[in-house]
């Protein structure tokens, strides 16, 4: 069967099953816009290139299956560079496809040509340049294998306008030896010996921690993690990463640690005597000052790739595996620590003396942010899939949300992309449309991709932004309030321009509004009856809100910062 | 089999260099892809030498001397064994490894110095490649210590142009994969 290069990518991509395409035409990948209209495959018309990346983003951490996006050549490709930046952080499987030049154009700076590979280099799992028509089928399967297996991540396939035009015979690879990755072994062994080391670690430790990271969700552990943690009584903390990894409701689960983490979480890694890291990579987030972090630890590390042991933290213990194989060795071994009574209690006691903590808003307003997040938390049906963008209304929404199941929670966290929460939630509910998708978004991050929902409503696709509105680029305000004596510099946006009512009616979007409580229920309670149309609430939030606890950069976990009220200070 | 070299009085100064002999595909970029790892993780690559390996085409090998101090090398061979096109990573331990490196120099001559010039040739195994009136090249093909030595021999000799190729290296006997 004769195909042209453009058909041949749209039945790759079928054959990879993909559902869906985020993604906007332009000159050089036109050809392959003409096979989508005959194609199975779903078409998102965005209206910016960035917006497609985060959409795919979204979909394939509300899914676990691969996004796929899809984007012309130039500034088309350089529009989508943060989210492969993005998802190159985290560890999301995307796929990216980006026209090219034709072949005899190319480094001649033709219209709209740009080196893409070039530049995604450094933020891409790998990336492809075609050279003919003929390896489209390999390429494609490739990039679906490589951002599938191993660390996830995201893979780029750029396809010159001449090869896309030119013909092939259709073939398909069938087997991965077809695929020609010589230097690709994902496949890892458990080293019988590490099992046997890290087994003796537990059986000798009184104070452990199971340091969950996003390794967790990624290789589907969650049961396991259930399942190990109960039987062994361990306290567990879920990273940003991790959120929805192991129930939030769950007795033994201390919460977030880090940053801005729970007092009990951040303590209990510090004052353990043993870190199990379970797909966690010791972010600078996490630790703090590294010399001081969890200093009396010794540490078992899992990890799919072995670059991150002892990149930051030297471990003990290595297990190149993923979490949930290695939490079925554990198992199976019965891997047992000691008595954990008094670790307990003392863990009962930091989280009774610092349990996360705001001042209740008056009824007159204005909004206290983190009761906004509950709010809508306890009014949303379950399974809620919550997305949020980056700064404080990230924070909050990650430590006042309640998750209880993977695929929940869809978040920027090695990068720290603002405006990712808007496209992301879009593409979670592409993904899982019998999903209530909520965005808690900031009014920074807001503006920076809120066109977006003009595609969410023209696709048909309902979700729900909450912009907790402060009127300021809230954590940049945070940190001059805190470190730099309050001299604001450059970080306020005004609560009413834009006017977030107006603009989300002229996007076709249903726009409310929250200044107090009794209104902060009615907007909630209307933005949950709208199930056909995306829904907007601006809420007016205190601007002088902040969050806590805090552990400054550079300082130990030690000198972790509650609440003044907490402290026994005025607020 | 010729006789090893004379190689040189003075040691080098200790640097804690590591050879990693990669083969990688011979795809388009690959260079390219090695150098921005060692660029943006802050590895520091002493020298760098590529040629297709094995008589085959599929294939090139890589020979990186790099500086052990600017990164554990652990993680260095970590972070390369990431790049899909980068198929084994040996590690050459400097006493397990055959190395050698080429230099070339091109000094200018005249009636009162030539005579020294070939003397330093022959006494550091350097071969005369090619000689006018004006000038002397010399090739020398041997460990980067007999390279050190006559490059410092050289250094008493006004203008010349010199270059080193950077070191290849094998496994002696025993070769350790390890990724």
């Amino acid at each position: 069967m004769q195909l042209t290069g453009a058909q041949a990518l749209i039945k790759s991509l079928e054959r990879e099953g993909v559902d869906t395409i985020f993604g906007l035409p332009g000159g050089a990948i036109l050809p392959v816009y003409d096979p989508i209209l005959d194609s199975s495959i779903r078409h998102i018309l965005v209206r910016h290139e960035q917006g497609a990346g985060h959409m795919a983003e979204g979909y394939a951490l509300a899914t676990g299956r691969p996004g796929v996006a899809m984007v012309t050549s130039g500034p088309g490709a350089t529009n989508i560079v943060t989210p492969i930046g993005n998802a190159h952080m985290d560890s999301t499987p995307l796929i990216v496809i980006t026209g090219q030049v034709a072949t005899a154009a190319i480094g001649s700076d033709a219209f709209q040509e740009c080196d893409i590979t070039g530049i995604t280099m450094g933020i891409t799992k790998h990336n492809f340049l075609i050279q003919s028509a003929h390896e489209i089928p390999r390429v494609v399967a490739s990039a679906f294998y490589l951002a599938t297996t191993g660390r996830p991540g995201p893979v780029l396939i750029d396809l010159p306008k001449d090869i896309s035009q030119s013909k092939m015979e259709w073939w398909y690879p069938e087997t991965i030896e077809e695929l020609d990755l010589p230097g690709y072994h994902p496949e890892v062994d458990l080293n019988g010996a590490a099992v046997a080391r890290a087994v003796e670690l537990i059986s000798l430790s009184e104070r452990p921690v199971l340091y969950v990271g996003g390794g967790a969700l990624k290789s589907h552990a969650h049961e396991e993690l259930i399942a190990f943690a109960e039987r062994t009584k361990m306290p567990v903390v879920t990273t940003l990463m991790a959120r929805g990894a192991f129930p939030d409701s769950h007795d033994q689960h201390l919460g977030m640690p880090g940053m801005h983490g729970v007092y009990s979480a951040v303590t209990a890694l510090q004052k353990a005597d043993l870190l199990i890291a379970l797909g966690a990579r010791f972010d600078d987030r996490v630790t703090g000052q590294l010399s001081s972090f969890a200093a009396g630890a010794k540490i078992i590390h899992v990890d799919i790739d072995r670059a991150e042991f002892n990149k930051v933290r030297r471990a003990d213990v290595t297990l190149l595996t993923n979490v949930a194989l290695a939490l079925r060795a554990f198992e199976a071994a019965m891997a047992t620590p000691q008595n954990l009574d008094v670790w307990w209690k003392e863990i009962r006691t930091w989280q009774e003396r610092y349990p996360l903590f705001y001042e209740e808003p008056t009824a007159e307003g204005p909004l206290r942010p983190q009761h906004v997040v509950e709010a809508i938390a306890r009014a949303a049906a379950p399974g809620t899939i919550v997305a949020a963008g980056v700064g404080q209304h990230q924070m909050w929404a990650s430590q006042y949300w309640p998750f209880e199941e993977p695929g929940t929670w869809v978040n920027s966290g090695g990068a720290g992309t603002m405006g990712f929460g808007v496209p992301a939630a879009i593409g979670a509910k592409v993904g899982r449309p019998d999903r209530v998708v909520w965005c808690i978004d900031g009014d920074g991050c807001f503006q920076m991709t809120a066109q977006e929902l003009v595609t969410a409503r023209a696709e048909g696709i309902p979700i729900k932004v909450a912009i907790l509105n402060n009127a300021y680029l809230g954590m940049v305000r945070q940190w001059q309030e805190m470190f730099y004596e309050e001299r604001y510099s450059e970080v306020y946006l005004s609560a009413d321009l834009p006017d977030y009512v107006k603009w989300a009616e002229a996007m076709g979007c249903v726009g409310l509004r929250a200044h107090n409580l009794k209104e902060m229920h009615e907007v909630i309670a209307i933005a949950n009856s709208i199930n056909d149309v995306p829904v907007v609430i601006d809420f007016r939030t205190d601007s002088a809100e902040k969050v806590y606890p805090m552990v400054a950069t550079g300082t130990s976990n030690d000198d972790i910062i509650v609440h003044p009220i907490q402290r026994g200070e005025a607020p | 089999m010729t006789p090893e070299p004379f190689l040189g009085t003075t040691e080098v100064a200790p640097v804690r260099h590591h050879i990693l002999s990669v083969l990688v595909e011979n795809k388009a970029g690959v260079l390219a892809r090695i150098a921005g790892l060692f660029a943006r993780r802050g590895f520091n690559i002493y020298s760098l030498a590529v040629a297709p390996a094995e008589g085959n085409a599929r294939f090139s090998r890589v020979t990186i001397v790099v500086d052990a101090e600017s990164a554990p090398l652990e993680q260095i061979v970590g972070q390369l064994d990431k790049l899909v096109n980068v198929v084994a990573i040996t590690d050459l331990a400097p006493h397990d490894a055959l190395e050698r490196e080429l230099l070339l120099a091109t000094l200018s001559v005249d009636d009162a110095n030539r005579a020294a010039v070939l003397d330093v040739a022959a006494n550091t195994g350097a071969s005369i490649v090619d000689v006018n009136g004006a000038s002397v090249t010399v090739m020398l093909a041997g460990t980067p210590k007999a390279c050190d030595a006559l490059e410092r021999a050289l250094e008493s000799f006004a203008d010349v142009e010199l270059q080193r190729t950077g070191r290849v290296a094998l496994p002696r006997l025993v070769q350790t994969a390890i990724a």
